[in-house]
């Protein structure tokens, strides 16, 4: 009797193999849960720190769960996540970000007076949702995923409680990022029904084997206008702005990297190992509208979170840039794109959101000036995110344009790569300004700079080293981008047949024959 | 250390030296006599490294030297690829001897934020030296952008009234235009599969590039208006004026010393060396911009009242002079156009330093200010009246050797063309020679002036080598000549092909 059950139950439940192919989801579970039963035990000030320690703990435990993970690649959960380079490296990045988010919350927390529990929790749980988005390759999981990590995104975005600007700001996002979603949904619902599955590997045969049908195209779109409103792309980007302005600043450094970076893991698994129809067009004119429309907005803003909610636009559209450019070297460079975009928007809006103090009062560019004579670490800090953000060299900014328009050249996309470079001149401008008024003007009103708290400092240092090593010493991360895109295009290439250069295989084999 | 293993990592030193101490200097309390002497140590020190190129450089050779390829990101096949020719070789060493006199000038001039002036001033040296070493198309691209960085800091923070504006359009113009040679670069590297300057030039030359007939005006084009810029050239000069009248006199120095000629460099090592039909091909309007910038530059700086602008604009009208012997294709005019970039260097590096000297004592630089200062400032006024006349081309100094190559070699082009040209000679010595006596002749005009103080000793330590440097180069040009000509007829080889091809049809 169990003799017969064992073979049942061993195809019907998981294997321990796929527990660890899910691992850092679930030790990032775990601590989000303890924070949130540690909580009400805690009186307030202790609890800001207990909290955001075991927060913190739980990040890095997560980073070091993906290690195990790391070593056990392949399908897991009956071929809902897959554990590949691709998804280690984004699990990487996006638990890398929630420790700097973490450590640069600590004395926004204190100076706020924000209740810790769920703001560490939500943390965690979002990264919950961003780590999964990267390895699930099933269409319903990677909803679920996404939904997991929105929904901690609007539930932080309207953490500054006596704040209207925060109020508004969250259910603007929710109400957005939730017909958003639903688009998306609406996309994995089309596509089920042109092809007949939601798991991407299938979907991908499905196009491959046949004509495509016309439902496909329109299930594509949708699913992009789910994702391009999460990672803000044009011309899903009206939200952007004013979700920064109102979010906790911490929070918007946050939303602008790990959700991005997660989306656009799911929009590459997508666009590349599904090979989308008609992804050139969409993605093209999405990548132009969002640089431009990105930039110019970005010219005339005189609130730093604006101006860098614009860039944060800006930056989707070189990103997108990638998408349109051919598998492998789109994909390692959007990889690469998304690593050093992170550390240095994070690092930027860590400044930001130290510097603005209690309430956000200075977040306008006359608050900045004289910052550079009034506290040069901190300005100097900030001009280096913000000549990152330019591009210049000797900054991971600056390979990361580099690569993504090497990718775009090389797949005869010349007209894109002159607007993405004439846009990246023209974005110099307003970063510029950011530095001119630090460094240039002097200042007319007392703006207090408290010293740099020993977390915040952790967390500025290592967004630096980041910018700075992935500037000059791009090799390492690169080879492994390329390393993980190689094996995530192959993926979806058909398997067992190697020889695509014949259409029909059968007089292939009727001449070889005779030979 | 033997010789050749020193040859081998030389230009690495050379480059990163200045980096290595700006670095340094970051640890450095703010004790500002510390941080100017060491700055000095650190220029000298370059310099006297940098010396080892001219000294070990073997003559008579046309490719590179020093050389030294070593694989930076495998994938794109970045290389930290280095080396020198003869084109190069000077523009190295005028960096390096520029520098330590800019930090001799600002010694008392900059009192404020003196350790990020210095820091600023040697990072700039590093990413200098780096354009005229790359050889590698992507490492040239970095050195060329990070030259912009600390050059828009010390017009923006160290400059004068309008500093801020100067310093955004300076960066704004170059930034906007040397986008369009990354894209250049992006499609040199997606069709060769390498960013090795002499790896492209031998593919293109033997017309191993698929796509490169087509694309070949417009990446000519990308280049050229990056350098075009840079130069600058005359419709796309108006950027110089302004940065040159709000920079620091150290920051114009080098502005006008060497960062001009980063655009010139590259008209001759990229434009005519990846492109020669191109280059022909488009010739005839680059020559007639050239001849616009040389008479109308000359025209602008006569009736300019500001001294320092006079002398951005006499920029304008020399830089029209290299750019003109570069598209003349000859021998003559090559050689002349690289003398004529060294000789501007220092002439004029030298002329800024002198407006810079009399602006630290009276604040303006108005000519109508002043007047007869020939006798309270003996030394000087004498000291200006060197490097006028190199500046305006007299016989046995440096400006006249490069004139007269380029003219010449302008001349076996088209006649007219040296004609032309030749008009921006009359033309400079009679902006210079009445700025000269407007400011130095006569009686004293304004009271004050009467009680300036003629050359400290740390300005005669940055003038005189200058003028030392302007006589030297004007009596023995052969020194400079003779590792730029065998550079010169390599970089002339691939149109003696293109010339022999069009005769042979």
């Amino acid at each position: 009797m169990m003799a017969a059950l064992v073979p049942f139950y061993s195809h019907a439940l998981p294997q321990s193999g796929d527990y660890v192919r899910i691992l850092p989801e679930i030790v990032l579970s775990f601590f989000g849960m303890v924070v949130m039963a540690m909580e009400p035990l805690l009186d307030e000030r202790t609890g800001q720190k207990v909290l955001g320690l075991i927060a913190l703990v739980g990040a890095l435990a997560g980073t070091g769960a993906t290690w195990f993970m790391a070593q056990a690649p392949g399908l897991a959960f009956w071929n809902m996540v897959r554990v590949d380079g691709f998804s280690v490296f984004f699990h990487v990045l996006v638990m890398a970000i929630a420790v700097v988010v973490i450590l640069s919350s600590y004395e926004y927390m204190a100076v706020q007076r924000i209740r810790a529990g769920e703001y560490y929790a939500l943390i965690l749980f979002g990264t919950v949702g961003m780590a999964l988005m990267s390895s699930a390759v099933e269409l319903v999981l990677i909803f679920i995923a996404l939904e997991i990590s929105s929904i901690s995104s609007y539930v932080l975005t309207g953490f500054r409680q006596h704040e209207a600007a925060s109020a508004e700001a969250s259910l603007k996002y929710f109400l957005l990022g939730s017909f958003a979603t639903a688009f998306f949904l609406y996309g994995v619902a089309l596509m089920f029904g042109a092809t007949g599955s939601t798991n991407i590997d299938q979907i991908s045969a499905a196009l491959r084997a046949g004509p495509i049908p016309l439902l496909a195209f329109v299930a594509v779109a949708f699913m992009f206008v789910g994702l391009g409103f999460k990672v803000a792309a044009a011309p899903f980007h009206v939200w952007t702005p004013d979700v920064y302005e109102g979010a906790p600043a911490p929070i918007v450094g946050l939303m602008s990297t790990a959700p991005k970076a997660a989306a656009f893991a799911v929009l590459l698994r997508i666009v590349f190992v599904i090979n989308v129809p008609g992804r050139l067009w969409l993605i093209w004119i999405s990548a132009a509208l969002s640089m431009t429309l990105g930039n110019v907005s970005a010219l005339v803003q005189n609130n730093v979170k604006r101006l860098l909610a614009y860039s944060s636009i800006a930056h989707a559209g070189y990103l997108l840039v990638a998408f349109a450019a051919a598998p492998e070297m789109g994909t390692s460079a959007a990889m690469f794109y998304t690593a050093s975009y992170a550390a240095m928007n994070l690092g930027a809006f860590a400044v930001v959101s130290h510097f603005a103090n209690a309430g956000e009062r200075y977040v306008t560019l006359e608050d900045y000036e004289g910052l550079g004579r009034s506290s040069p670490l901190l300005a100097a800090t900030l001009t280096i995110f913000l000549l990152s953000l330019i591009g210049i060299p000797m900054t991971g900014g600056f390979f990361a344009k580099f690569y993504v328009f090497s990718a775009a050249v090389k797949a005869h996309l010349i007209w894109l790569t002159i607007i993405g470079v004439l846009n990246s001149g023209i974005g110099a401008y307003y970063y510029l300004r950011i530095i001119v008024v630090m460094y240039m003007r002097e200042s007319r009103k007392a703006v207090p700079v408290s010293r740099i708290p020993f977390p915040l400092g952790v967390a500025l240092a290592a967004c630096i080293s980041a910018t700075i090593y992935l500037g000059i010493f791009p090799g390492r991360v690169l080879q492994y981008a390329q390393d993980s895109a190689q094996q995530l295009v192959r993926q979806s290439l058909p398997v067992p047949e190697p020889e695509p250069a014949s259409p029909s295989s059968a007089p292939v084999s009727a001449v070889r024959e005779p030979l | 250390m033997r010789i050749e293993d020193l040859s081998s990592v030389i230009l690495t030193l050379v480059t990163f030296l200045p980096l290595a101490g700006g670095l340094l200097l970051m640890l450095f309390p703010r004790r500002d006599r510390d941080i100017r002497i060491f700055a000095l140590v650190i220029s000298l020190l370059t310099f006297a490294v940098s010396l080892h190129l001219p000294v070990h450089f073997r003559r008579g050779l046309a490719g590179f030297q020093f050389e030294i390829d070593r694989p930076w990101v495998s994938t794109p096949n970045i290389h930290y690829h280095m080396g020198i020719d003869g084109i190069s070789l000077w523009l190295v060493v005028l960096t390096t001897f520029l520098t330590p006199l800019c930090v001799l000038i600002s010694w008392t001039s900059i009192h404020e934020r003196v350790k990020e002036f210095f820091i600023l001033l040697l990072i700039m040296e590093t990413a200098l030296i780096g354009v005229f070493t790359s050889l590698d198309l992507f490492l040239f691209y970095f050195f060329w952008e990070a030259t912009l960085i600390p050059m828009a800091l010390l017009i923006g923070i160290f400059g004068h009234e309008r500093k801020v504006y100067a310093a955004i359009k300076f960066f704004m113009y170059t930034m906007i235009a040397s986008v369009f040679m990354l894209a250049a670069i992006l499609w040199l590297y997606a069709h060769t599969g390498s960013f090795d300057f002499v790896v492209i030039r031998e593919q293109i030359a033997s017309g191993g590039v698929p796509g490169f007939p087509a694309a070949g005006q417009w990446l000519f084009l990308g280049f050229f208006l990056a350098f075009a810029v840079k130069v600058p050239l005359f419709p796309f000069h108006t950027w110089l004026p302004d940065a040159h009248v709000e920079a620091p006199t150290a920051g114009s120095v080098l502005l006008a010393g060497v960062l001009l000629k980063m655009g010139t460099y590259g008209l001759l090592r990229f434009n005519l060396g990846l492109f020669p039909e191109q280059s022909r091909h488009n010739a005839p309007w680059v020559m007639t911009l050239a001849l616009i910038g040389i008479i109308y530059g000359a025209l602008v700086a006569m009736v300019q009242p500001n001294m320092k602008k006079l002398i951005a604009y006499s920029s304008v009208s020399h830089l029209g002079f290299v750019v003109l012997g570069i598209f003349s294709f000859t021998q003559a005019g090559l050689d002349g156009a690289m003398f004529v970039m060294l000789a501007h260097g220092i002439s004029t590096g030298a002329l800024f330093m002198l407006a810079g000297i009399l602006h630290e004592r009276r604040h303006t630089y108005e000519i109508s200010e002043f007047g007869g200062l020939a006798s309270p400032l003996p030394v000087y006024s004498a000291s200006f009246l060197v490097i006028v006349l190199a500046s305006a081309g007299l016989p046995l100094l440096n400006g006249f050797i490069g004139e007269f190559l380029v003219l010449s070699g302008a001349f076996q082009a088209k006649p007219i063309y040296g004609i032309l040209g030749a008009t921006g000679v009359i033309w400079s010595a009679v902006y210079l020679l009445w700025m000269y006596q407007r400011v130095f002749y006569g009686k004293v005009t304004h009271a004050v002036n009467n009680s300036l103080s003629d050359l400290s000793g740390f300005e005669k330590w940055a003038v005189w080598p200058c003028a030392a440097a302007a006589l030297v180069m004007g009596v023995a040009p052969i020194v400079w000549l003779a590792a730029i000509d065998p550079a010169v007829q390599g970089a002339l080889t691939p149109f003696v092909r293109v010339a022999s091809r069009v005769v042979g049809q």
